[in-house]
């Protein structure tokens, strides 16, 4: 019935285990060989300091300072953030501490489909919705002149594509939360909202703390609906209103030419590892928070 | 209770409320919006016809090409990313079950990559092109989609399978099957609707991803027919016919937007509906 025999059997399996595992524990290492074998180039001629804080970007002439799409990157990821941030705790209060088990039901299903959502499809209907909006609505009642293709555009599609990362680490932590907590201080006489802001915010505040942190990674890596909406334009954003350029898009919009410009795959690439550094400090740190949150 | 304890009571009580609603409501105004955009657009042409000339000057022709791109690619690399995924999964769930530590570390390193942006595998697939003197194809679009989706379908695998008594693995041990016969017999059984699950997850990822495959499969008006030719996928698709500034190409661009949409809640749908059935094969404790 079998080619082989029970302990080749389990021999071929334990092999085949191991090589998988192997190669999954090293992808971050072959990760980030990869791509500062390929950003060397790049960082051997320039100093660090002249890449991250130079304003100027001009491949053809040689000059690759990356503080434009940084900023871009950090405006458009703090914002984001500032938006969804208070949502998502509201919402993850809400739902583990107010309604009945069955809200959860609907609410499951719902933070699955946003999460399953493409980011090109974030992308279209940030130029159907948002894009307009900006600068029909809110642009001309600000009293400022905008494309609507601007950073907080960016923001407002990202702040929504985030919700259910955030969200999701937010509710899991809060039912982890033992009830007896929360009725103890019932019991002393505080109101709900006393006992939420006194007794669960503080207990759960690494944890608060780790799924932003988490949030702020995977918004600072997202690509494709940011490159729709922002504008991308190479220049310090003044306002909120200006279009911006992030790190991402700096990449997905010019691989086409990138081997055309001497050094230019190099500065590309460069852009990748810092995305690829930031998103694992980011994480790294974020998992202390959880790691400090479950030993209380 | 002061007065201004019960209106702050009241305050953040009608904030938690608005919130909530405010999720539901732009996930039905998201979805309304491609639909409703997507509909008006939509004819047989697109769905069963590749571009034709002039196709993104607004003449006729469909986005068969991208569908069936984005198909075969999220298939395989899907295939690809169990075969490497559950033996991984189930590793270190029979074999380092008494390493805790290790399997911690194991779990906070796949947290790790899964965080990794999309956009830094398709740089990462890109350099490993350029290294193998590779031109954009489906193949490397694969493998590119595969990292990518390996920690998420790790990931949910390990997490149903972590939930299997450790009572059903000596049981089999005493009965006298081995390591893997345990793990590859038993568990895979125990875990089936959650394995299948996973599957489903990393497939929707794999097909909505446009990041990773914007270097590494570049993009076809042709169907896909050799592993070493570009390949259309319909993120792209969707990307490079709204950039167009007619207007007939970017009502495709919607209609390709509501193929996709559909697709990934059918996928959806279905592995909430599959997790259901499979439980008949699973021992209740």
């Amino acid at each position: 019935m079998y080619l082989l025999n029970r302990k080749q059997r389990h021999g071929v399996n334990y092999t085949w285990m191991i090589i998988s595992l192997l190669l999954v524990a090293f992808l971050p290492f072959f990760l980030f060989s990869g791509l500062y074998l390929k950003s060397f180039l790049l960082i051997h001629d320039y100093s660090l300091t002249e890449l991250i804080f130079s304003n100027e970007w001009r491949p053809s002439s040689g000059k690759f300072g990356f503080y434009p799409f940084i900023v871009g990157s950090v405006w458009v990821t703090l914002l984001a953030m500032i938006i969804s941030a208070p949502i998502c705790l509201l919402t993850a209060i809400y739902v583990t501490q107010y309604t009945r088990k069955s809200f959860l039901r609907i609410m499951h299903p719902a933070i699955d489909i946003l999460a399953g959502i493409p980011s090109v499809v974030y992308g279209l209907w940030g130029i159907l919705v948002i894009v307009p909006f900006i600068s029909r609505y809110l642009g001309p009642w600000m009293g400022v002149k905008t494309m609507g293709y601007s950073i907080l555009a960016a923001s407002f599609v990202l702040s929504i594509m985030i919700i259910p990362f955030i969200l999701n680490i937010l509710i899991e932590i809060f039912r982890a939360i033992p009830g007896e907590l929360k009725e103890a201080a019932l019991s002393l006489g505080a109101t709900p909202w006393q006992t939420i802001k006194q007794v669960l915010l503080r207990k759960a505040l690494p944890g608060i703390i780790a799924a932003f942190g988490f949030g702020l990674a995977r918004a600072f890596g997202e690509t494709m609906a940011v490159l729709m909406v922002v504008g991308n334009v190479v220049k310090l954003p003044k306002s909120v209103f200006d279009p911006g350029y992030t790190l991402p898009a700096l990449i997905a919009n010019n691989y086409g030419e990138m081997l055309s410009i001497p050094k230019y795959d190099s500065a590309l690439m460069f852009a990748a590892l810092l995305l690829l550094i930031v998103s694992l400090f980011f994480n790294l740190v974020m998992h202390f928070f959880i790691v400090r949150y479950n030993k209380y | 209770m002061r007065l201004s304890q019960k209106i702050e009571e009241k305050f953040f009580k009608v904030l938690m409320i608005f919130s909530t609603y405010f999720i539901l409501i732009i996930l039905t105004l998201i979805i309304y919006s491609i639909f409703e955009k997507g509909i008006k657009a939509m004819s047989w042409e697109i769905l069963v016809q590749v571009p034709k000339g002039g196709y993104y000057y607004g003449k006729g022709g469909g986005i068969l090409n991208a569908i069936l791109g984005s198909l075969s690619l999220a298939f395989s690399a899907t295939v690809l990313a169990f075969v490497i995924g559950l033996p991984v999964a189930l590793y270190i769930n029979v074999f380092l079950i008494r390493h805790k530590k290790l399997v911690n570390f194991i779990r906070f390193l796949l947290d790790l990559i899964w965080g990794i942006p999309s956009i830094v595998y398709g740089a990462f697939g890109f350099s490993l092109m350029i290294l193998f003197g590779l031109q954009t194809s489906l193949l490397a679009g694969i493998l590119t989609v595969t990292l990518f989706v390996l920690p998420i379908m790790i990931r949910s695998m390990d997490e149903i399978l972590r939930t299997v008594p450790i009572g059903l693995q000596e049981a089999a041990y005493s009965l006298g099957s081995n390591k893997s016969e345990t793990a590859f017999k038993i568990f895979v059984r125990q875990s089936y609707s959650g394995i299948i699950t996973a599957v489903l997850l990393s497939f929707g990822r794999a097909i909505g991803d446009a990041a990773s495959v914007l270097f590494t499969a570049g993009y076809t008006d042709n169907l896909p027919n050799s592993l070493l030719e570009p390949v259309a996928t319909l993120p792209l698709s969707i990307f490079f016919q709204l950039s167009s500034p007619v207007p007939e190409v970017q009502d495709r661009a919607y209609a390709s937007a509501l193929v996709l949409t559909i697709i990934i809640l059918v996928v959806s749908l279905f592995s909430r509906g599959l997790g259901k059935r499979y439980h008949k094969t699973k021992i209740n404790f």
